[in-house]
């Protein structure tokens, strides 16, 4: 059974007790201290900058050329703090129970619960940093209404919210490099920990540029990698997205958490072909204003100017009246899914739905249209070729966020000693389907506030002793073996056809068959990609095939861990829907006595569980309509 | 439909490098031109060549990493970043120039990857708010007017691609600079640090390698975030205040 360290007394008091009896550095010995962060998005960026600040010597390495390109960049919509600035009835109680239960009462009540406390601080701290927020003619901050809660809660710049944030974590990270406190190594991968007497020490990196590896060591390591959508292949994540950190430390020994709990973001741009190599996100915040239909009669092929309203389907509104168009994202795909699947969808091969704007631009005009979503419509026009202000645009579910990650405990440590995950790659605070703008929260939650408090207490027995020996002999060896493979298939055709496998069976509705079937055909992928693989190039210079191979020899076990979890757990909950667990009108049904833990994997397959206590909350079957 | 790409290659800094190139008879209008790239790409893997070598992440247009020189304007003619071009932009049977972005301050990497660090090192220089963590007030305490805001986000838009940089022809950065400038500029929060910021970036700027401004206005044409060159002018006034005011001090 795992330790989660969650602190004891009442909800509210735990993080106050818990950063009271966290143990402190003085400032002479934290600079004697060495913190390596690996990944540099928005908790990776906040978090190393946080730590520089305090005087810690940071070491942080991204694979991209500058941390300003971390995907935390192309986060739209927006960023919830429980600031109640609208006198709508928010608090920082109504933000945690709206999380727990957006989660399908699948994440820890103590992190969600601080998690809404810190959310007040971030928005102050992003206003101190220049992040330039919306704001009202009044010159205060304005907020708009994202799925799954019925305040308006949620902070943002234009469609723009993730960059500006990481641009305000950047630039604090681009202070502290300038202030000699953090050495960043752009243009550098991560390919293995460091594991010595039973601490994380240090980690492996690759030189993408001049193929170099080297080994780094600290006193604490700090993955910030992201997740792992980019399993299915086509995805809203970046084409670097990647799980290698979070994988080959979970191979050295630290526990993976809920893996087959991902999130398909129900509003983005259908496929249109097989070239396809990414999907791109159309914010959920487009949910505030736009209207979700389909035409009534199934292969209605008239224009959707042609159909006149009593022959509209409003889906959302008809199936969720209270929550309407606002619904979770899990059960928005869902339902988006389902119309489809029973021939109602609309485009090319009927997989989409309108999302309509002709209501609110006859109510508002045009330009408060543009002025909130200007961005979103221009991005819309350019991939499609259809202006969004003329018809309606086409929408379809994309794999889009991973809630599972490496486990961590009230303090964000995995179970290796001295290794800590933030944002994306760890599992926590999310539970089985994260809502809309609380990614973006997590992160700075994490970077900013949490870790630079819980991370002193394992630093204060610093600095460890030297750590002596080859730690690189395995990466040398699969890179070596990946280039001598000289097959006659890329990578890339590896990694679609494991996408394609992994939408099919462990997508939005999984079943016992399909999960097998699955794991019939994961292993047998994965034999043949290192019999046929082929890379071209060698390991001595900048090679993209090469990173690739590496990731994606990585997702092919990840991706089987994946459908064990999936296969495993045979409730539904969040966007994790067995077809076999729903109640009678179709909605995920959990089963609490059975399943009301965190599965935790170890490298050998072994399940471990934290049991999840609920004091305050009391679960119950969602209900949004 | 048919094209023909004409991809700068080169194997590494210092080597020689010169335009190969690729026909692709059966690419299709709704292809990406990034994917037109995937799709050559994946011929010369299958035949045993190495691929060209470019820059790419988030393919939406917001993380600037793509950087490519395309028919001899910085991200093509799109007007936005070269990951948001579709072949349908194209004639059928077109030959398409392809090669990185070239200044000084740009090193070559490999093919169409260039090292653009230097934009990092200018925004180290000045181009943030020292607020460290833990540090601010209500974020209500200080009411931003509304214009004041929007001016700062438009200038907060960019993307750091350096596409302003390929098209001067002096490799100036000075409207990434200026974006930077602007946007803390414009805030409240920002306005400690105002003086120093423009005099240190400025600085950096020039130490990095990149040409002076001449008002040629290239940069703007190509910006894919469309930062007008009025950005540059307030760099300008914001220059001139400072330095003023710093010898005044003297």
């Amino acid at each position: 059974m795992l330790d989660a360290k969650i602190p004891d007394g009442p909800l509210e008091q735990r993080w106050d007790r818990r950063r009271f009896d966290a143990r402190l550095v003085n400032p002479a010995n934290r600079r004697k201290l060495t913190v390596i962060v690996v990944g540099t998005g928005l908790a990776g960026s906040s978090a190393a900058a946080t730590l520089g600040e305090l005087g810690y010597r940071v070491k942080a390495y991204c694979f991209q050329d500058t941390p300003r390109r971390a995907h935390s960049i192309a986060a739209q919509g927006g960023i919830n703090a429980a600031k109640d600035y609208r006198n709508d009835g928010d608090s920082v109680y109504r933000l945690f129970y709206d999380t727990i239960k957006g989660g399908d009462f699948r994440s820890r009540e103590s992190n969600v619960y601080r998690l809404a406390q810190l959310s007040v601080n971030i928005i102050d701290q992003c206003v101190a940093q220049g992040v330039p927020f919306a704001r009202e003619y009044g010159g205060l901050l304005d907020t708009r209404s994202f799925g799954g809660a019925q305040v308006s809660r949620t902070f943002y710049a234009r469609g723009q919210t993730g960059q500006q944030l990481l641009l305000g974590a950047y630039q604090a990270l681009q202070r502290q490099i300038a202030a000699g406190t953090v050495e960043m190594h752009s243009r550098h991968d991560m390919l293995d920990l460091v594991v010595a007497d039973g601490r994380a020490r240090g980690i492996v990196v690759r030189d993408l540029v001049t193929g170099e590896l080297s080994t780094v060591i600290g006193d604490a390591v700090v993955l910030a990698t992201g997740g792992y959508s980019n399993v299915f292949y086509l995805s809203t994540n970046a084409k670097g997205g990647n799980a290698t950190a979070t994988w080959r430390a979970h191979r050295r020994g630290a526990l993976f958490a809920n893996p087959c709990f991902t999130q398909i973001h129900p509003t983005c741009i259908p496929v249109s072909g097989p070239h396809q190599s990414k999907l791109t996100l159309m914010s959920e915040s487009l949910r505030n204003d736009g209207r979700v239909w389909v035409p009534v009669r199934a292969g209605d092929s008239r224009a959707p100017s042609q159909i006149p309203a009593a022959e509209r389907d409003y889906f959302l509104e008809r199936l969720y009246p209270s929550f309407g168009n606002l619904v979770p994202r899990d059960i928005a795909s869902r339902v988006a899914k389902r119309i489809c699947d029973s021939s109602f969808g609309v485009g090319p091969g009927g997989q989409g739905v309108y999302l309509d704007f002709a209501d609110v631009l006859d109510r508002l005009g045009r330009r408060s249209v543009e002025e909130r979503y200007g961005n979103l419509f221009q991005m819309y026009e350019r991939i499609t070729g259809e202006d969004p202000y003329q018809e309606p645009m086409r929408i379809f579910p994309a794999p889009h966020y991973t809630m599972g990650g490496l486990w961590v405990d009230y303090d964000l440590q995995s179970t290796i000693p001295g290794l800590f995950v933030i944002g994306e790659a760890n599992f926590s605070d999310q539970g089985a389907n994260r809502l809309g703008a609380s990614a973006l929260m997590q992160c700075l939650s994490d970077g900013y506030f949490v870790l630079p408090a819980t991370i002193a207490s394992y630093l204060a027995d610093g600095p460890f002793s030297a750590v002596a020996g080859d730690f690189e002999s395995t990466v040398v060896d699969q890179l070596q073996a990946l280039l001598a493979i000289d097959g006659d298939r890329t990578v890339d055709s590896f990694h679609r056809e494991l996408g394609e496998l992994m939408w099919e069976y462990c997508g939005m509705e999984r079943t016992a068959t399909g999960l097998q079937k699955a794991l019939d055909r994961i292993p047998a992928l994965r034999e043949e990609y290192w019999q046929r693989v082929k890379v071209p190039g060698s390991a001595a210079t900048l090679n993209q095939s090469l990173e690739k191979a590496g990731r994606v020899a990585d997702f092919l076990e990840l991706a089987e861990l994946m459908c064990r979890d999936a296969l495993h757990r045979t409730e539904s909950c969040g966007g994790h829907f067995r077809a076999e667990s729903q109640t009678s009108d179709g909605e995920a049904l959990r089963d609490d006595a059975q399943f009301s833990y965190v599965a935790a994997w170890d490298a050998n397959g072994g399940l471990h569980r934290e049991p999840l206590i609920f004091d305050t909350v009391h679960p119950t079957q969602r209900s949004y309509k | 439909m048919k094209v023909t790409l004409r991809v700068w290659r080169q194997t590494g800094p210092t080597a020689k490098g010169r335009l190969v190139p690729y026909e692709v008879p059966d690419a299709t209008p709704d292809m990406s031109f990034l994917e037109l790239l995937d799709l050559v790409n994946e011929r010369l893997i299958v035949a045993g060549a190495e691929p060209i070598a470019f820059d790419h992440d988030c393919r939406e247009g917001i993380c600037g990493a793509c950087s490519l020189v395309i028919d001899g304007v910085a991200h093509g003619q799109a007007g936005a970043t070269a990951c948001q071009l579709y072949l349908r932009d194209f004639a059928d049977g077109a030959t398409i120039t392809v090669e990185p972005w070239r200044a000084r301050a740009f090193p070559i990497v490999k093919d169409l990857v260039v090292d653009r660090g230097a934009l990092d090192r200018i925004i180290q220089a000045g181009g943030f708010i020292s607020a460290p963590t833990g540090s601010a007030p209500d974020a209500h305490a200080l009411p931003v007017p509304k214009p004041d805001a929007d001016a700062a986000f438009e200038a907060a838009a960019c993307i750091g691609c350096g596409a302003c940089v390929a098209a001067c022809p002096n490799g100036s950065a000075m409207l990434f600079t200026a974006a930077k400038v602007a946007h803390l500029g414009r805030l409240p929060q920002g306005q400690p640090e105002r003086a120093t910021r423009v005099l240190s970036m400025l600085a950096a700027q020039d130490a990095a390698g990149f040409g002076g401004c001449t008002n040629m206005g290239e940069c703007t044409a190509v910006c894919p975030k469309g930062i007008p060159l009025t950005t540059i002018s307030r760099l300008n006034r914001d220059y001139l205040h400072a330095a003023v005011a710093t010898r005044a001090s003297k």
